[in-house]
């Protein structure tokens, strides 16, 4: 930290030494240090997420020796300690005393939701990691883009794949009781039913739980699988005691619960699972390579998909500033950037946005193996150029009312 | 529902009764006798199982690692009791000489120095001062809790059951953990052992009587501060077993604090403060309310233990087997 | 009121209405009017703790019913003043309710009931989704215009709240001073014989426990004018405990020491935290630090060293070349 910020007042230094010296002050501005904002979460409950999101976007920028399309980087961390107020203050103080002409963040969708109208008043653009799938649909805002994923834009597939490859009929499902595990449930029982499955059983527990024995119980016996959305330590809370209890029914998931950062931990008990992802540390592009053996020479451990989000949208942010010559100062032409931004190759495979600033791109299917000593999330499948509606039509897909606890209705539960 | 249901909730319940009874008995019974709500117990109960992570992984025998993770925890809270919370004249002092030669003697604040010095002196501890209590153990909480974080980092851990235990157990055609009883099993023996303290030992009965009338106490010749750090350390150290102990269950993971301590709180507010039957009976009748009130009304799953509470509050404000005033 | 208090209230009065020209820039003014809605938050509970005794763990409850009522209400189409209004009372009858329920226990029992009512309206806040959209939260259409005044920018809502609280401070110093407060600190201090001289304890304090009800759910409208958002984590037990840490760290017995408390825990925790990393630590310590040398917070132990320093200066005055003061 301290490091950097002294680099940051060199950085500020030198520009100010430049401006007086040439006396272009339009031009020169640019040639200044580029402001980035970085919205994690590094206390509390919810840092392990954002403290890898740290680590994957400080990979990007030694990577690039700290140079964005032939600029200096001056990142300026906050942290959010998963409090939306608190969010909503380090935003402001990243804007207004701070100066950053782009933020990446924050983590939580309630997070992303509290500073939203600020975003759009003081016209920052953003790159967001947060799933909240409104916040690319219905109350899109016009200066955020998503390289990441809607929470259920991963559980459409795994869905597709449930359903027709693994032919599984009966499924029952289980997440955290709040707005992601909700939508990732819902995208997964929609195209689930849509393709002959049904989901027999709809649980949700606090996001505090202590134990899930509760659940586990309520479980029916003949079930085909258990679709779980759990989130950080909770995925391997459940997925390890739902195996104490004895069950061997197959796993399914959106894109949290067998994350990287928490398979080793998990052990014998995740083996199998099958997950929907954007990102696996398994896939084989060079990027991905390099990134993988960079995480973990510099941490010990396999990057997971927070490390991997904040990488894309460094990728996306590095795209769009070449695009417009490195003057992201001008906020409407770097935004349009953004959204047009077209890459071939990324760490997560080609990926483009569409007009809500929403992801384009591949979806991977997951199986949890063990590779040598590791357990690892193998790619089974790879569903190419994958939007947020999914097969669905965009118009009639935003019909519907966002993804929640009852919608879509669940019609085949059984008591 | 099946019988199934049923039969699995029962063993569900006990045996987390049994785990909350470790972490609840330390909690009441340093209640009971200082009047102190330690609202860093849940952090002890982290550190635990951080402890034992740590330790596990090293390749320490399981149990082993639950007793050596607990000492650790109680003597944390042996240094707490005995620096914070009532500190002595002579530590408080040597505080106090520290910061002389520190700070206001360099700065040459001599007058500031000895007005300091006179405050510190007349420093009585913590008792009857409940803000004080509050502000205190809530901030000894902050830090441990954010020292996990440093040391452990934000990931969740995993403990590994002893591996013979790791198999589930199959019961008249009903799998259950195997782990889970053998948890409860300790729970129980940990409460005989307690009682045996508590009930035929001079140092239960120098503890009853403290937790009946201090002053009393005091008066007929018991050493109490001292029984004080011994209650600190009996119940830090309860915490931190538990903490290892639960730890296969619950992993180790930063705000494991925050969702145990409600539940300590719950159990001593039903079972009474201050009373080992009460923790005990407490531990029980909160896991069978969390187990099956969860499962059978779902929609209450965030009220289910703090409505209870509530009416038992006002209805029985010493709890069901209190022998103090809360 | 005596020359130096005069003197006091008006050299505040000054720093108060110059901060927006003292501090560099909008953040740092948005920074003073958060401060100020925490400390009036802090002093509303203070009405409870300080003078009554009573410690709760459930005042971010009303930051739960007043600032939803309040942001229903507007986005209902209802008008700023309505749904303030409305907010407010409703917010206060609910600590009546609150205040029944909480007073049938006493010290340790009361602080649990208020942690479990406070709970309860926060489990209520995250799972009731249609009615406050879960942990997404709401947001809060606009900022009103109080009589036409303009409080969109960073200094004028800072005024805006400067207003409000003066009142609030006003109201609770004559609180303080009137005979309803003597007969409040008489039931913290000696409940049996304020029964036997006839005072109705368990009125006297339901009444202060409403009246810290109103001052918090006006602060929670207030919290919903500047953050313009609302959501589960803001009645979470976190933020009650801190709403009470505030005012124990700046010392409860005194009429200052809240606001003081409350300026330290926003700025460590807004401002201090980008340059501490392991800022919660820092907080963690400077808790434990107070209660060991200050068991009764900040501003009193601070009066009380002045007070040692003083009369310490007067009659050290010859012996000061002494070695020790001895103890």
């Amino acid at each position: 930290m301290t490091l950097h910020r002294r680099k940051v007042l060199k950085g500020i230094a030198a520009s100010g030494a430049s401006l007086a010296v040439l006396k272009a002050p339009y031009v020169q501005a640019q040639a200044g240090p580029m402001k980035v904002g970085f919205l994690t979460i590094k206390t509390g409950p919810l840092a392990s997420g954002g403290l890898q999101m740290e680590q994957g976007l400080t990979v990007f920028l030694k990577e690039r020796n700290n140079m964005i399309a032939g600029r200096q980087v001056e990142l300026h961390t906050a942290d959010t300690a998963a409090n939306p107020a608190q969010a909503r203050t380090k935003t402001q103080e990243l804007v207004e005393r701070l100066n950053v002409s782009v933020i990446i963040g924050p983590l939580a969708a309630f997070e992303a939701l509290a500073i939203d109208d600020y975003i759009r008043s003081s016209q920052t653009p953003i790159l967001t990691v947060a799933g909240a799938e409104d916040m690319t649909q219905r109350k899109a805002n016009p200066w955020l883009v998503r390289a990441s994923a809607t929470s259920a834009q991963p559980s459409h597939p795994v869905a597709d794949y449930a359903a027709k490859e693994l032919k599984l009929k009966r499924v029952a499902t289980i997440a955290d009781d709040f707005a992601f595990g909700h939508e990732c449930v819902a995208g997964f029982q929609r195209v689930f039913e849509d393709n002959g499955g049904k989901v027999v059983q709809k649980l949700f527990s606090p996001l505090n739980a202590p134990d899930y024995g509760t659940y586990i119980a309520q479980f029916k016996p003949d079930l085909d699988g258990i679709f779980t959305g759990h989130a950080g330590a909770n995925g391997l809370k459940f997925i390890k005691q739902l195996r104490e209890y004895g069950s061997k029914v197959q796993i399914l998931g959106g894109f949290t619960p067998v994350d990287e950062s928490l398979l080793q931990q998990m052990g014998p008990e995740a083996l199998g699972a099958i997950t929907g992802n954007w990102y696996s540390a398994q896939l084989d592009f060079p990027i991905n390579q390099k990134f993988v053996a960079a995480i973990q020479a510099d941490y010990k451990v396999d990057p997971g998909v927070y490390a991997a989000e904040t990488y894309v949208s460094g990728e996306v942010l590095e795209a769009a500033a070449k695009a417009v010559g490195g003057k992201i100062e001008d906020k409407p032409a770097f935004m349009k950037a953004l959204k047009e931004t077209n890459l071939a190759t990324s760490l997560r495979g080609p990926m483009k946005f569409d007009e809500f600033g929403n992801v384009v791109g591949n979806l991977y299917i997951r199986k949890v193996e063990k590779k040598g000593d590791k357990y690892v999330n193998a790619v089974v499948k790879t569903y190419p150029n994958v939007s947020q509606f999914w097969t669905y039509k965009q118009d009639e897909f935003l019909k519907n009312p966002v993804y929640s606890r009852d919608f879509p209705p669940a019609k085949n539960l059984e008591n | 529902m099946q019988g199934q249901f049923w039969i699995i909730q029962t063993l569900n319940s006990v045996a987390f009764g049994g785990l909350l009874f470790m972490l609840s008995s330390g909690f009441s019974l340093i209640f009971g006798l200082m009047r102190i709500p330690n609202l860093a117990h849940g952090g002890f109960f982290m550190l635990g199982a951080y402890l034992g992570y740590s330790l596990l992984i090293r390749g320490v025998n399981f149990w082993v690692a639950a007793l050596l993770g607990g000492l650790a925890v109680g003597l944390l809270g042996v240094v707490i009791e005995r620096f914070i919370i009532h500190p002595s004249n002579r530590i408080l002092l040597a505080i106090g000489s520290f910061l002389d030669a520190v700070i206001f003697r360099p700065l040459g604040l001599r007058a500031f120095s000895g007005a300091w010095r006179g405050m510190i002196a007349r420093f009585r501890g913590l008792a009857g001062n409940e803000q004080g209590q509050v502000l205190m153990t809530l901030g000894v909480s902050f830090i441990v809790a954010d020292v996990c974080l440093l040391i452990w980092t934000g990931d969740p851990m995993t403990l590994p059951a002893p591996p013979a235990l790791r198999r589930p157990l199959f019961i008249g055609g009903y799998s259950f953990p195997t782990y889970r009883l053998v948890v409860l099993g300790v729970a129980l023996v940990a409460a005989a052992c307690l009682y045996l303290l508590m009930e035929r030992t001079r140092l239960g009965a120098m503890i009853r009587a403290g937790v009946d009338d201090r002053e009393m106490a005091r008066g007929c010749g018991i050493p109490v501060s001292r029984l004080f750090t011994i209650v600190f350390l009996l119940g830090a150290t309860l915490a931190g077993i538990g903490g290892v102990l639960g730890g296969p269950i619950l992993n180790a993971y930063p705000g494991l604090d925050t969702d145990m301590l409600p539940l300590a709180l719950i159990v001593v507010i039903l079972g009474g403060a201050g009373s080992l039957l009460g923790a005990f009976v407490g531990s029980f009748v909160v896991g069978f309310l969390y187990n099956f009130g969860i499962a059978l009304v779902p929609d209450l799953a965030y009220f289910v233990l703090f409505l209870p509470m509530v009416l038992v509050l006002m209805f029985l404000p010493q709890g069901l087997f209190g022998r103090v005033q809360l | 009121m005596t020359r130096g208090s005069v003197i006091a209230v008006l050299l505040a009065t000054v720093v108060f209405m110059a901060v927006p020209w003292i501090v560099p820039g909008n953040f740092y003014i948005n920074m003073a009017s958060q401060v100020l809605i925490y400390a009036l938050f802090a002093l509303s509970l203070n009405l409870m703790l300080g003078y009554g005794g009573m410690v709760s763990l459930g005042h971010a409850a009303y930051l739960g019913v007043a600032g939803y009522t309040c942001i229903l209400l507007v986005t209902a189409g209802y008008n700023q003043l309505t749904a303030a209004v409305v907010a407010v009372l409703f917010s206060t009858a609910f600590a009546g309710v609150f205040g029944v329920l909480s007073l049938r226990a006493p010290g340790l029992g009361f602080i649990m009931i208020t942690l479990a009512i406070g709970q309860i309206v926060w489990g209520i806040a995250y799972r009731a989704n249609a009615l406050t959209g879960g942990d997404n939260g709401m947001s809060f259409p606009a900022r009103p215009m109080p009589f036409g005044f303009d409080i969109q920018d960073a200094k004028n809502f800072y005024y805006f709240t400067l207003i409000v609280f003066a009142i609030a401070f006003f109201f609770l110093w004559r609180f303080s001073h009137s005979p309803f407060g003597a007969s409040l600190k008489g039931t913290k201090e000696q409940p049996r014989r304020m029964r036997m001289l006839g005072h109705n304890v368990w009125l006297i304090q339901l009444l202060t426990f409403v009246m810290a009800g109103f001052w918090a759910s006006i602060a929670s409208v207030l919290y919903v004018y500047y953050n313009l958002f609302l959501s589960p984590h803001a009645l979470a037990l976190q933020q009650s405990a801190e709403i009470l840490l505030m005012a124990i760290l700046g010392g409860a017995t005194s009429l200052t020491g809240p606001i003081v408390g409350a300026l330290i825990i926003t700025l460590i925790k807004n401002v201090i935290s980008t340059y501490v990393e392991r800022w919660n630590s820092l907080l963690g310590v400077i808790f434990v630090v107070v209660i060991i040398f200050m068991p009764y917070g900040l501003v009193p132990g601070c009066k009380q060293l002045w007070k040692r320093l003083q009369s310490r200066g007067k009659n050290s005055a010859p012996a000061r070349t002494s070695s020790e003061p001895t103890e």
